[in-house]
C-alpha cells in the first residue's frame, strides 16, 4: 500500500478544496454571461433610445404625407419609405441572383486557381468603403446620363450585395455534407440538378439568410446614395429621377437646424429598424422548414453541422 | 462488330490503374465480376478498394487529381468511352455508402423517388408504384408504409441505410455497388442488411467493400483481396477463406495482418 501512494498520490476529496473550485467556476460564469449580455445591451440602448426619441413622432401622417417645406409643422416620410422599398427591390434584382449564382460557382465548380481570385477580389471589394461606391457609380451612371436618379442609386445597392451575398452563399454551401452531393450523383442525376434540388435545398436557410443579411445592410447605406439616388422631397415618378430614401432624409433631417425635423429623423430611423427587422421575419417565417422539428441543424452562416462529413473525394479504403 | 458480351460477367476490368496525382492507388487490376452474384471486397484500409468500386461507375472522378489507365466493359458497353456520359454509366450502375445520407429536406417517399424525379419522371402514379417496389426490395415497405410523408431522417440508422438502397434501387440499376454499407449498424441491422444483399442477388450484380471477414464469408459468392493497390487473389468465397493460394490472403484472412 505504501508503494502505491508514492507512485500514485492520492487526489484531494476535502470540502475546502471542492469549494475553491466552484467559487472559480461561479466567477468564470458570471465573467462569461456579462460579456455576452454586453453584447445584447448596445442593441436594447439603441431600440429603447430610438422609441424614446421617435415614437412621438410616428403617426398616420408620417406613413402617408410627403415632407413639408421648411417652416411648416407635420408632414411625414411616405415618399422615402417607398423609395427605400424601390431602391431595395431593384438592387435584389441585381445582387441576388448574382451574388446566388457567383456563390453556387465558388462553392460547387473547382476551379482552384480562378476560385481563388474571385473570392480575393470579392473579399477586397467588401472591404471598400460604401462611399467609394457611390463614386464610381457617379462617374459611370450619373455624369453620363446627366442627373441623378433611381436607376443609379439601385446600381449601387446592387453592386454592394452582390460579393456579400456571394461569400455568405459558398459558405453555407459549403456546409452541405459532401455526402448527399455523392449520393445524388451515384443516382445519375446531374450536376446542375444535384447542386439545385439537393445542395441548395438544403441549405436554403443559410442562403435566404444571406440575402437578408446583404438586404439588411444596404437597406441602411447612406453615403453612396447621396450621389446616386440623391434624395427627392417628392413622389418619383420615372427611374430616371432621383428618389428619396429613408437613410438619406434621415441624414438630412439630422443634420439640419429645425427641432421639427429631429423628431422626423429619430421617427425615420425607428421605422428603418422595424422595416429591417419585419423583412427578416418575414421571410424567416416563408422559408420555414417542413421538417424543422427533426431536420439535422440548419445551416446558417458560421454555424456547423455536427454530421460527421466524409472527404469529398474518397481515396482511402 | 464487336463480339456478343458474355451475360454471365457484369463487369469486365482490363488492366485498371487509378492514380490521383502521381500516386498509383490501384495497379493493373484485371478481374470479372459475375452477373447476380455478390462479389466481396476486402483488404487493409488503404489497399484501394474503394477507389476500385468508386472506378466502377465513375465516381472516382469528382476527384480532380484521379487518372485512369485500363478499361471497364459493363456487359460489353465500355463505360469509359469517349462518347458515354459518367451520369448515363451512375443509372446503370448505382451506389449505398458507409454512412446513410438519406436528404434531409425530403420525406421517405420523396427520398425514394429523386432519382426518377430528377430525371424527369412526373407520372405521380408510376413513381407510387416505383416507391412501394423499390420499399418492398429493400425490406422496409412493411415499416414506412404508413410514414411514407414522414421525413427521412425520423427513421432509425438501418432503417434509412435501408432507405437508401431503396433509392438506389429505384432507378433500376444493374449493378449496385456498397461500399461497407453496414459498418454503422449494429448487429441486428446488419444482419437485415446481409440478409438483404443475399436477396437482392437474384436480381442483381452486386459489389461489396466490407472490412468485416465474417460479411464477406457469409454474404458473398465471390471474394476479391486486395493489398497495396494489387489484387492478390480471386476467387469463390469458400475457397478464398478455407483454401487460399497466396500466403498473403491466408494471413489476412485468418486476421495476422491487417
Amino acid at each position: 500500500m505504501a508503494g502505491c501512494t508514492a507512485t500514485a498520490p492520492r487526489v484531494e476529496m476535502t470540502a475546502s478544496n471542492h469549494r475553491w473550485r466552484k467559487a472559480k467556476n461561479v466567477c468564470m460564469q458570471t465573467l462569461a454571461f456579462m460579456c455576452a449580455a454586453l453584447v445584447i445591451l448596445p442593441l436594447l440602448l439603441v431600440l429603447f433610445h430610438l422609441l424614446s426619441q421617435g415614437a412621438s413622432s410616428i403617426n398616420w401622417a408620417f406613413f402617408t404625407q410627403l415632407p413639408k417645406p421648411v417652416g411648416e409643422v407635420g408632414g411625414g416620410m411616405a415618399n422615402a419609405i417607398a423609395g427605400t422599398f424601390i431602391l431595395i427591390s431593384l438592387a435584389s434584382l441585381l445582387g441576388v441572383p448574382v451574388g446566388v449564382l457567383g456563390g453556387i460557382f465558388l462553392s460547387e465548380y473547382t476551379h482552384r486557381r480562378l476560385n481563388r481570385w474571385i473570392r480575393f477580389t470579392a473579399d477586397v471589394v467588401n472591404g471598400v468603403p460604401s462611399i467609394t461606391w457611390g463614386m464610381v457609380v457617379y462617374g459611370l451612371v450619373v455624369v453620363p446620363m446627366k442627373g441623378f436618379s433611381t436607376l443609379a442609386g439601385a446600381l449601387v445597392l446592387g453592386l454592394m450585395m452582390i460579393p456579400l451575398i456571394m461569400r455568405t452563399t459558398e459558405e453555407v454551401l459549403q456546409l452541405v455534407p459532401a455526402g448527399y452531393r455523392e449520393a445524388a450523383l451515384a443516382l445519375g442525376i446531374a450536376q446542375w440538378r444535384m447542386i439545385l434540388q439537393i445542395v441548395v435545398r438544403t441549405a436554403m436557410k443559410g442562403v435566404v439568410t444571406g440575402v437578408l443579411l446583404a438586404l439588411a445592410r444596404v437597406a441602411g447605406e447612406t453615403a453612396p446614395l447621396l450621389f446616386t439616388a440623391f434624395g427627392n422631397a417628392y413622389w418619383t415618378h420615372r427611374l430616371t429621377e432621383p428618389i428619396a430614401a429613408l437613410p438619406l432624409q434621415i441624414f438630412n433631417y439630422a443634420i439640419s437646424p429645425y427641432d421639427d425635423w429631429h423628431r422626423q429623423a429619430w421617427a425615420g430611423a425607428l421605422i428603418l429598424i422595424f422595416l429591417v427587422s419585419a423583412i427578416n421575419l418575414g421571410v424567416r417565417a416563408l422559408t420555414r422548414d417542413r421538417f424543422s422539428r427533426t431536420a439535422p441543424q440548419i445551416l446558417m452562416p458560421g454555424h456547423h453541422v455536427a454530421t460527421e462529413v466524409q472527404p469529398p473525394h474518397g481515396t482511402a479504403g | 462488330m464487336e463480339p456478343q458480351a458474355d451475360q454471365r460477367i457484369a463487369l469486365a476490368v482490363r488492366g485498371l490503374s487509378i492514380y490521383f496525382g502521381h500516386h498509383a492507388v490501384l495497379k493493373r487490376v484485371t478481374i470479372d465480376i459475375a452477373a447476380r452474384a455478390v462479389t466481396a471486397i476486402i483488404g487493409p484500409s488503404g489497399c484501394g478498394k474503394s477507389t476500385f468500386l468508386r472506378a466502377l461507375n465513375r465516381m472516382h472522378e469528382l476527384n480532380p487529381d484521379a487518372r485512369r489507365e485500363g478499361e471497364i466493359r459493363l456487359f460489353g458497353d465500355d463505360i469509359y468511352a469517349r462518347e458515354v456520359e459518367p451520369v448515363v454509366v451512375r443509372r446503370r450502375v448505382g451506389m449505398v455508402f458507409q454512412k446513410s445520407n438519406p436528404f434531409p429536406t425530403m420525406s421517405v417517399a420523396e427520398n425514394v423517388t429523386v432519382g426518377l424525379r430528377l430525371n424527369g419522371m412526373r407520372d405521380k402514379r408510376l413513381l407510387a408504384e416505383r416507391t412501394e417496389a423499390a420499399l418492398r426490395m429493400a425490406a422496409l415497405w412493411d415499416e414506412v408504409k404508413d410514414r411514407l410523408q414522414a421525413p427521412a431522417v425520423s427513421l432509425s440508422g438501418g432503417q434509412q441505410q435501408r432507405l437508401c438502397i431503396a433509392r438506389a434501387l429505384a432507378v433500376q440499376p444493374e449493378v449496385l455497388l456498397m461500399d461497407e454499407p453496414a459498418s454503422a449498424l449494429d448487429p441486428l441491422a446488419t444482419q437485415k442488411i446481409e440478409g438483404l444483399i443475399v436477396e437482392l442477388k437474384k436480381k442483381y450484380t452486386i459489389v461489396l467493400v466490407t472490412h468485416n471477414m465474417q460479411q464477406a464469408a457469409r454474404a458473398s459468392d465471390f471474394t476479391a483481396f486486395f493489398y497495396l493497390g494489387e489484387l492478390v487473389e480471386f476467387g469463390p468465397t469458400t475457397k478464398m477463406f478455407t483454401n487460399p493460394a497466396q500466403k498473403r490472403t491466408e494471413d489476412y484472412v485468418t486476421g495476422r495482418f491487417g
